[in-house]
């Protein structure tokens, strides 16, 4: 079955562009083939379609405008920000347009006694914490793509970041949303205060992946910037005791502001890579981040270092200066460039499972690695359970991408086997929109599309994404399974 | 009493067949918040329980029954907290933190109570069992329906049971205070909310600025250096007191307002006002027309609660923009068909 399987009448191109042009500025409507191909796919390029029509609008009555004139033509929508995220969830639908917000580019306001900001959703994520750092503020989520990812796209996400365990997700990080609905209206989400009346919409809007609303303005919090951070290395000879040093750090009553596992297979490739003098010999690492006032992180730092001693660790290195711990990062930060120098192709799993599974995960990553034949290498936001296996493959090989699409389903239906989910912070977009089958059972699927046609209720925005059809569900052949008991034991199954 | 989940989907699917109002209700602590709302009486106090807690995971798994002090004693056993620090106001239940949303002093530092939801099980308006979420901090498969039902006061579905991340005690505790107008208190809050301490609340009353500090011993000692004022001793009490409105402040006679509002939003001169959450929250009374409160709350791009009122309870929340009003009918005709849950204790039309 196509990955997107919701589809329309083929709208009338023609009246579509023509729409556009009333709308939009003659560039600001693409559509010649290679003006379209730039947005065929985002961050997972195995999957492409080119759109019909890609605009850019620079004004919320344009989005507004836009939006309508989709409705009324019955063309499904796609928002894209950066493109850079890595489920596939602004792969434009080939009877759609795009909606690109990079327009959507400047900081409106930003201030600093009350400390939030008021973003356009085309602002790159990093660059917000730069505007804010002369007064000391910065923008917590930090997903390694930081640089390059737009807050519109981190609000569609939830994107977390490697401090997520402290200071939580983009849904705990920004107070307010101007967004359109496919029928052009303004939704006011959320306010200047910390909370607004009625249902929490800002909530459900956050992570919902362009299928509810086009965000149009951001209200982010900010924090103030730590005076120091200091991070420990710790090598451990079983991954097991790495998993169990996590959970000792909490137990000790730590919420460090980082924790990170890669194992051997990627230290050892990061280490040629970086040359940050890792443990080669170690089964895994595991990086253990303090920040704050000078008090609070040395105080910090002998108490997590206590408890990584008594855990077993073989190893044990305190970051002394900046440089240090910079260099402690770096293959971490590196893992995913590293790994694509050994390997033609790699994937990127997103699986996040309680942290006491991680030693049941990695062992069964471990068996299914000789099951497809294929390597993988494992890094870990140890601190909240979210996994990314790297699988290594070879695209112009017959049948290795079918293998590794299959390596990376049984990761993830294991995941929700171990009580876990298939996405931590990458979102389901299409690439995991089967594994949705396995993590809910129909009642609660269905009450998504109910959801959804809350918002929207032609089901024009980013259709066929997140939510998969029951019809999917049922061709995909596997069946939640809650409790070992069947959602329906009296129906039928194929 | 429902000792079990069957029963109560049952009782909701009756209610549903014969479009029969229901009044979720767990210690009926907070039966004076919201608007009135009629309707037969479902008393969630007999599916309670600690269904799951595993203070490594961060996590505790809890039916809607539980008692909140008996789950705050649990955890304090394992040296943790629900740091959203809700309110009590008698015997309260879990269940009924959550369906309020209500937080207490740690709220500005710490977070809501919508940010420690991570999954929930609920019964919706047609008495089918749905679960959203789950037990993993990061976990963005499918609609944030948890976080929907925080703060939905019944009116979406039957909150069952709920996973939610806990946190570690601090390590140390400490209070400052000092004297102030409200201004300076307001324009303090606001300098030390933009710096890295360890504040974990503030509070203005009276004329008196207190700030509590949580965190190692050290740092404590270095940011009471840094804010300077005098230690206050025995601080459990007057925070616990704030915490659960039995502070002198809320006992004087006029309808409690709750203004949430941006943090340096300047004195609003609406009366006599105590001030949480680094300016964010603010109460005040009032006697007679309320319409400025919510006027001046609103100018300030936030909103205001008749938190506890002494007359009608009409207009008890600020009212919706049409376009967000149409998605909340939206949702609730897609949660609750037949309208059984809570009717009208939100808004007259949900």
């Amino acid at each position: 079955m196509d990955l997107i399987d919701v589809t329309f009448v083929q709208p009338d191109r023609e009246a579509l562009v023509r729409g556009l042009l009333a709308i939009l500025p003659r560039e600001a409507v693409l559509c010649e083939t290679e003006e379209l191909k730039p947005y065929e796919c985002d961050g997972l390029a195995v999957y492409r379609n080119v759109p019909l029509v890609v605009v850019l609008p620079s004004t919320e009555e344009q989005v507004s405008a836009i939006l309508k004139l989709c409705r009324g033509l019955n063309v499904p929508v796609v928002a894209r920000g950066a493109g850079t995220g890595l489920s596939g969830g602004a792969l434009p639908h080939h009877q759609g347009i795009v909606l690109s917000l990079a327009k959507f580019n400047r900081i409106l306001s930003i201030d600093p006694v009350a400390r939030t900001a008021r973003v356009q959703p085309g602002v790159r994520n990093l660059a917000i914490s730069e505007a804010t750092q002369p007064s000391g503020l910065y923008f917590a989520p930090d997903p390694s793509s930081q640089i390059a990812c737009t807050i519109g796209g981190n609000v569609a996400e939830n994107s977390g970041g490697v401090h997520c365990l402290k200071y939580g997700l983009t849904v705990h990080n920004i107070l307010a949303v101007r967004a359109y609905t496919i029928d052009g209206e303004l939704l006011e989400i959320g306010g200047g205060a910390l909370d607004a009346p009625g249902y929490d919409l800002l909530a459900l809007v956050t992570g919902s992946e362009g299928l509810l609303c086009v965000t149009t303005e951001v209200t982010v919090r900010l924090l103030p910037t730590p005076i120091k951070a200091r991070a420990i290395l710790a090598a451990f000879n079983q991954i097991e005791q790495a998993g169990q040093a996590v959970a000792d750090v909490i137990a000790a009553g730590i919420i460090p502001a980082g924790m990170e596992i890669m194992d051997k297979a990627v230290t050892r490739v990061v280490e040629d890579y970086v040359h940050a003098g890792y443990p080669l010999d170690a089964e895994a690492i595991l990086i253990v981040e303090s920040d704050g006032t000078d008090e609070e992180v040395e105080d910090e730092i002998a108490r997590i270092n206590a408890v990584l001693e008594r855990a077993g660790a073989s190893e044990l290195r305190v970051s002394r200066s900046e440089e240090e711990r910079y260099k402690f990062w770096s293959g971490r930060k590196a893992a995913f460039p590293a790994v694509g120098r050994i390997s033609a192709d790699y994937y990127c799993i997103d699986g996040t499972v309680p942290r006491k599974q991680l030693a049941t995960i990695l062992r069964g990553i471990g068996e299914m690695e000789k099951k497809y034949g294929l390597r993988c290498a494992n890094v870990f936001h140890a601190g909240d359970g979210n996994l990314h296996p790297l699988i290594m493959f070879d695209a112009s090989k017959p049948g290795e991408i079918e293998r590794t699409e299959a390596f990376a389903a049984e990761i993830l239906e294991l995941s929700v086997e171990l009580g876990g989910t298939i996405t931590g912070e990458h979102g389901v977009g299409v690439e995991k929109i089967n594994q949705m089958c396995v993590q809910f059972a129909e009642l609660e699927l269905q009450m998504f599309h109910a959801v959804k046609r809350a918002f929207d209720a032609p089901g024009l925005l980013n259709p066929g994404k997140a939510i998969p059809t029951l019809h999917r569900c049922a061709e995909y052949g596997r069946v939640h399974v809650r409790a070992g008991k069947m959602a329906h034991p009296e129906l039928p199954r194929f | 009493m429902a000792d079990d989940l069957k029963v109560l989907q049952e009782r909701v699917a009756e209610a549903a067949g014969r479009k029969q109002p229901l009044r979720i209700r767990g210690g009926g602590t907070k039966d004076f918040y919201g608007r009135t709302s009629a309707g037969d009486l479902l008393d969630t106090r007999g599916y309670s329980g600690i269904v799951d807690y595993e203070p490594t995971e961060l996590v505790v798994t809890v039916r809607c029954g539980t008692s909140l002090a008996e789950l705050e004693r649990v955890l304090a056993e394992r040296g943790q907290m629900l740091a959203f620090e809700p309110p009590h106001f008698g015997d309260a239940t879990i269940g009924g933190a959550i369906a309020t949303g209500l937080s207490g002093p740690r709220r500005a530092t710490s977070g809501a109570a919508r940010d420690f939801m991570l999954g929930v099980r609920v019964i919706d308006g047609r008495g089918q069992d749905l679960s959203f979420g789950g037990r993993v901090m990061k976990n963005v498969a499918g609609y944030d329906v948890s976080r929907l039902m925080v703060g939905s006061l019944g009116t979406l579905a039957l909150i069952s049971e709920m996973s939610l991340k806990v946190l570690p005690l601090p390590f140390a505790t400490l209070t400052l205070v000092r004297e102030a107008s409200e201004a300076d208190a307001i324009r303090m809050m606001n300098e030390w909310g933009g710096k890295p301490l360890p504040i974990s609340a503030t509070c203005f009353v009276d004329g008196k600025l207190f700030v509590r500090l949580s965190g190692a011993a050290p740092a404590l000692k270095a940011a009471q250096g840094q804010l300077g004022g005098e230690i206050l001793e025995n601080d459990s009490i007057l925070w616990q007191s704030i915490r659960e409105q039995a502070h002198a402040f809320f006992s004087k006679p006029g309808d409690l307002w709750r203004l949430s509002v941006p943090s340096a939003t300047p004195v609003l001169g609406l009366g006599p006002a105590l001030i949480e959450w680094g300016g964010a929250q603010r109460w005040v009374l009032t006697n007679g027309d309320g319409s400025k409160v919510r006027e001046a709350a609103v100018k300030a791009r936030g909103h205001a609660t008749v938190f506890r009122p002494r007359g009608t309870r009409e207009d008890v929340f600020t009212p919706l923009k049409p376009a967000i009003a149409k998605i909340h009918r939206n949702l609730k005709q897609q949660f609750d068909p037949h309208g059984i849950f809570n009717p009208g204790r939100m808004y007259a039309d949900l």
